[in-house]
């Protein structure tokens, strides 16, 4: 080959690598992006008046002057809703039977959406559910509760070869010529007034306990439990994971059983997580009945069994990794082997198998499938450290799941599950750069 | 090598130039040797029909020889002759290779080194290694020295500092090394990092220090400053070392074993094995017809 082919060849190969990293990178934008800007929603946004009022009255933050002095300003501008919605009545009251068949299903949907929208109405008794007690705390879900009310969503049927097309009417053309008409302009244009919304920085999301099934608070709960899940798997996994990896380094030998085992940890290693969890739930709870049903510990015990292989084989790895030389010096001034072990090549091992442990911590972290058998509820209290023995806990990898399929009214706390999402990968992210940073620490030291 | 000139060594004996094949001037003090010779220094390590097997192949092969005490002995011979596994059969390294095992005598100070009731722990304890390439473990310079002491149930921080450092003194490494002993062995140079690794291996006071190649690995300046150190150990320590360099063995030992294909063939002082030796493959080695 001629020497400026193969310099090309080079320079090609180069361009391809770096390419590479730039797609890379761009595809990982491209795909936080999303989560980082949505999962903000959950920190940062514009609350309602309603939501100040809550705050109060719930968690008992923020002023009491200041909000009787918002909620006086927001009453005037409410209190025409509420007196035309009372002319309105009085009208149908007025006009007669026809009149009131005609009227009677649009003004209940309107009473509803204003209630939506505005809370309870003055005078009303208190409803039991706190969402119920409020309207709208975030202006992002008033503005579309906004737009409920002022349009009509209709479905045009008529070309019989396409799904039906949505169409929107004005709402107020459906009570054209009756006292409620105006009610429709009124909101609309004093929208803000009515709602005061402000910009916040709601970071105790993460410290607050969830009220009303995330209808309110935080997400304080779902974390603790995630991280009783992985540090408990870690309990578990980490010195049975180093101490398989230590017997099949340097006592095991390479016999036919030994092979066998090894083959049967790298497929331990391949079975799916769900596996994992119906397991867990058979042996676990079913079997060995450690707690009356779901708990932590169960739940813990089951994702040490799914990191075990990682954590066996990295570590494993890292162990044969260090140099012969090493065994040979400390044997030589007289160490037995065990000494050897925990003195020169445990230390010596150490980058290898705390990287290991840490990325098996995030996966831990993460992992669904498991724990929905063994340990996960969508709702519960943060568990003191010996509640975890017997009690289930939320989680944030099982309650993302949970708000996105299960939950009653999904599209009303979608930022508490996007919150979730941010957390967690936030979560995972900082794990694996701990896990390089040790790595590179320790690494410098034993170089020297 | 150097300018020929008569110069007197410690006991103020004028010493003749051919005596004194040394870069640095440090006299070995040859006559000494022959005196101590003439008092018949007492065998250490003796062997007797010894066999070393890896699996059914004989590594080293009926060797009979006693090592004296306080001297230094060179191991030479091709490679693949038996030499370093004979070296490793006296500390019983050589249990760590799987399929090794050892027929007829070896034993230290009288003491069979292959009878089941032997400590290997305590035997390695008296019998220190240096091997081929220096191997430090990536620890700081103290707690490298302080390895063998702190596994031999020293804990005293004073204690050890005092080994530390006499240890480090002997291995003439102190002065480099004494503002800076919390710094990562791994930092050092290949010569200082052999001599941290000799220094270490006599902080667990050996009587016998085993080295297996130790200058090897390093370039010729610090191979000279392992040389001197041997010599500056001489006397103190039994010391055994295998080298390929016939130069080296003929510098700083005062007896020569010269192995071929795992049998002893010649076994000697120095001078008389590299200025008349008793076996033809002998001369032939030495002379570089082969190896």
């Amino acid at each position: 080959m001629e020497l400026r082919t193969r310099k090309m060849l080079d320079k090609s190969f180069t361009a391809v690598g770096l390419l590479a990293i730039v797609l890379m990178a761009a595809s990982l934008l491209v795909l936080l992006q999303p989560i980082v800007w949505r999962g903000a929603g959950a920190f940062i946004f514009r609350e309602t008046v309603e939501n100040r009022r809550m705050k109060l009255e719930v968690l008992g933050r923020g002023s009491r002057e200041r909000l009787s002095l918002e909620v006086t300003q927001a009453e005037a501008a409410r209190k025409p809703v509420y007196d035309m919605l009372d002319a309105f009545e009085a009208e149908m009251e007025e006009g007669g039977p026809e009149f009131r068949k005609r009227y009677r299903g649009d003004y209940k949907e309107v009473l509803e959406l204003v209630t939506e929208l505005l809370g309870p109405r003055p005078g009303a008794a208190e409803p039991v559910l706190i969402r119920d007690r409020y309207g709208q705390t975030r202006w992002d879900r008033a503005e579309v509760k906004l737009h409920r009310i002022l349009f009509v969503e209709e479905y045009d049927y008529s070309d019989p070869d396409r799904m039906g097309v949505k169409i929107e009417k004005p709402r107020a053309a459906l009570f054209e010529s009756t006292s409620l008409e105006p009610l429709f302009g009124y909101i609309e244009h004093n929208f803000k007034q009515m709602m005061l919304p402000k910009l916040t920085f709601y970071w105790r999301f993460l410290f607050d306990d969830s009220f009303d099934a995330h209808f309110f608070g935080g997400i304080w709960p779902e974390m603790l439990g995630t991280f009783y899940l992985a540090f408990g798997a870690m309990l578990f996994a980490v010195p049975l994971g180093i101490i398989t990896a230590i017997y099949l380094s340097e006592y095991a030998g390479t016999g036919r059983f030994v092979s066998l085992l090894r083959t049967c940890i790298s497929s331990l290693a391949g079975v799916p997580s769900i596996v994992f969890g119906l397991f867990g739930l058979a042996f676990f709870i079913n079997t060995m009945k450690i707690a009356n049903g779901k708990s932590v510990l169960a739940g813990s015990l089951t994702l040490a069994l799914l990191v075990l292989p990682t954590v066996i084989r990295a570590s494993e790895e890292a162990i044969l990794a260090v140099p012969r030389t090493y065994k040979e010096a400390a044997m030589s001034l007289g160490a037995g082997k065990w000494r050897t072990i925990i003195s020169v090549i445990l230390p010596a091992a150490l980058p290898g198998v705390l990287t290991s442990i840490i990325i098996s911590m995030g996966r831990a972290a993460g992992e669904t499938a498991p724990i929905i058998f063994t340990a996960a509820v969508s709702v519960g209290r943060p568990l003191a450290f010996w509640q975890t023995l017997s009690q289930p806990s939320p989680a944030l990898s099982w309650n993302i799941y949970n708000l996105a399929t299960e939950h009653e009214a999904v599209d009303e706390i979608r930022h508490v599950q996007y919150g979730m999402v941010l957390t967690l990968v936030t979560m995972v992210l900082l794990l694996n750069l701990t896990a390089i940073i040790i790595r590179a620490r320790i690494s410098r030291r034993l170089r020297g | 090598m150097h300018t020929v000139r008569k110069i007197e060594n410690r006991e103020g004996e004028s010493v003749a130039p051919e005596e004194r094949d040394r870069p640095d001037g440090i006299n070995l003090g040859i006559e000494r040797f022959h005196e101590n010779l003439g008092a018949a220094k007492r065998p250490l390590i003796e062997s007797r029909d010894f066999f070393v097997y890896y699996g059914d192949k004989a590594a080293v092969k009926k060797v009979s020889f006693d090592i004296p005490e306080g001297l230094v002995t060179a191991i030479i011979g091709p490679s693949g002759c038996g030499k370093s596994t004979y070296l490793r059969a006296i500390n019983r390294m050589n249990d760590l290779i799987p399929g090794c095992h050892v027929e007829g005598a070896l034993s230290l100070d009288g003491q069979d080194l292959y009878a089941p009731q032997v400590d290997v722990v305590s035997l390695r304890k008296t019998v220190g290694m240096v091997f081929q390439k220096p191997n430090p473990f990536p620890k700081s310079i103290f707690d490298n020295i302080a390895y063998g002491p702190r596994i031999h149930g020293t804990s005293d921080r004073r204690k050890l500092a005092e080994t530390v450092e006499r240890s480090l003194v002997q291995a003439a490494l102190w002065d480099e090394v004494k503002d800076r002993l919390g710094d990562n062995a791994l930092g050092l140079s290949g010569g200082q990092q052999q001599r941290l690794c000799i220094a270490r291996a006599i902080a667990v006071n050996p009587k016998v220090l085993l080295m297996d190649e130790p200058a090897s690995a390093l370039d010729p300046l610090s191979t000279s400053r392992i040389e001197d150190l041997i010599s500056e150990l001489r006397g103190e320590y039994t010391i055994v070392i295998v080298t390929h360099n016939m130069q080296q063995a003929a510098r700083v030992s005062d007896l020569t074993a010269f192995f071929y294909e795992g049998v002893l063939i010649e076994f000697g002082e120095t001078r008389q094995i590299f200025t008349n030796p008793g076996e033809k493959q002998t001369e032939d080695y030495i002379t570089g017809r082969f190896g």
